[in-house]
This record gives C-alpha cells, sequence and structure tokens, in this order.
C-alpha cells in the first residue's frame, strides 16, 4: 500500500460494464515525506475520498478486491483515507 | 489505470488462439495535458474505443479481469473512455 493525494477526477462513459457505479480519481503517489513522486495514475474510489486528501491504495491484481465485483479490470483502488501519519525517523 | 491515447491498430494474423477476435490497438502514454509521451503499449479493447479516443487502460493481472479477457494471455486492457478530465492540482 502506498499513499497519494487525490487530484482530480475521470469522467468515462464508455467504461466497463463492472464499474459502471464507481468513481475514477487522479491521484498522485507521494514518498514517506508526502513529496509528491512518480506520475499521477487513476484509481477506483471505494471510500469516497475527495480531492486534496491524502489516501491509501493498493495496486495490481489486489485492486479489484474491494469492490463488490466478481471481475473488474482494475490495478488501481482507493482503500483508505488518510487522518495522520506518525513517524519516526531514527 | 494510466491515461493513453489511441494511435493505432496492429493487424496480427498468426497469434495465440485466445487472442484470436480480441481488437489490439496501440496505446501512447499521455500527460494530464493529453500531451503524448514516447511510451506505448499494445492493449486489448474492451469498450470499442477508437484512434484518436482518450482511454484508461488496466495492466498486468488485472487486464484479465474483463469478460473479454479472462484467461486469456493479456497484460494490458482498455477498460474506459474518457469523456473529460478534472484535475486541480
Amino acid at each position: 500500500m502506498f499513499f497519494a493525494k487525490v487530484i482530480g477526477t475521470v469522467w468515462a462513459t464508455r467504461k466497463d460494464e463492472n464499474l459502471k457505479s464507481f468513481k475514477l480519481q487522479f491521484i498522485q503517489p507521494l514518498n514517506s515525506k508526502r513529496e509528491k513522486t512518480g506520475t499521477p495514475i487513476v484509481a477506483v474510489d471505494t471510500v469516497g475520498a475527495g480531492p486534496g486528501e491524502t489516501v491509501i491504495y493498493i495496486t495490481a491484481r489486489e485492486a479489484v478486491i474491494p469492490l463488490p465485483v466478481e471481475m473488474a479490470p482494475v490495478d488501481v483502488s482507493i482503500v483508505g483515507i488518510v487522518d495522520k501519519i506518525d513517524l519516526k525517523m531514527t | 489505470m494510466i491515461l493513453g491515447k489511441v494511435v493505432g491498430t496492429v493487424w496480427a494474423t498468426r497469434k495465440d488462439e485466445e487472442l484470436v477476435g480480441s481488437k489490439l490497438l496501440i496505446v501512447k502514454h499521455v500527460d494530464l495535458d493529453y500531451k503524448l509521451k514516447d511510451t506505448f503499449v499494445v492493449a486489448v479493447d474492451t469498450v470499442q474505443a477508437g484512434v484518436g479516443d482518450v482511454v484508461l487502460i488496466a495492466t498486468g493481472s488485472s487486464a484479465r479481469q474483463t469478460v473479454a479477457t479472462k484467461n486469456k494471455p493479456v497484460d494490458a486492457v482498455i477498460m474506459a473512455v474518457v469523456d473529460k478530465i478534472d484535475v486541480a492540482d
């Protein structure tokens, strides 16, 4: 699981049947210092995150697990909204 | 998923039997302004995308999670045609 910031929304009327009711969000991956890293990706939002929020996301085949469908072509999904991170770098 | 733009079609008569009937499209990666990047991927189309469409691509084993690609040798699939993106950052 990784951190990212929600930076926008994607509208796509024509998409896989099993994804019809889900929201697609653009997320910018972050490093442990909450700085931008890598390029933005699109994730299925299963927790109702909004723009500007820091979220936890998962990738690959596991990304479909939070969705209440048998199968869907999803390789990134948001699984949590971060309230606070406690980090002690030693 | 990553954002891309369909720039071409691939014709391949001799291919894995499971791929017969699948439409293979060349999708160039694009940035948030739809500007083409140098990299591309060949993806199976499941949403009737065409050349010029901005699309979303799912990769890896997730690409097999559609009716059209289930258990087939596919690692990239076009699963949405993008109407609009709204990015604040």
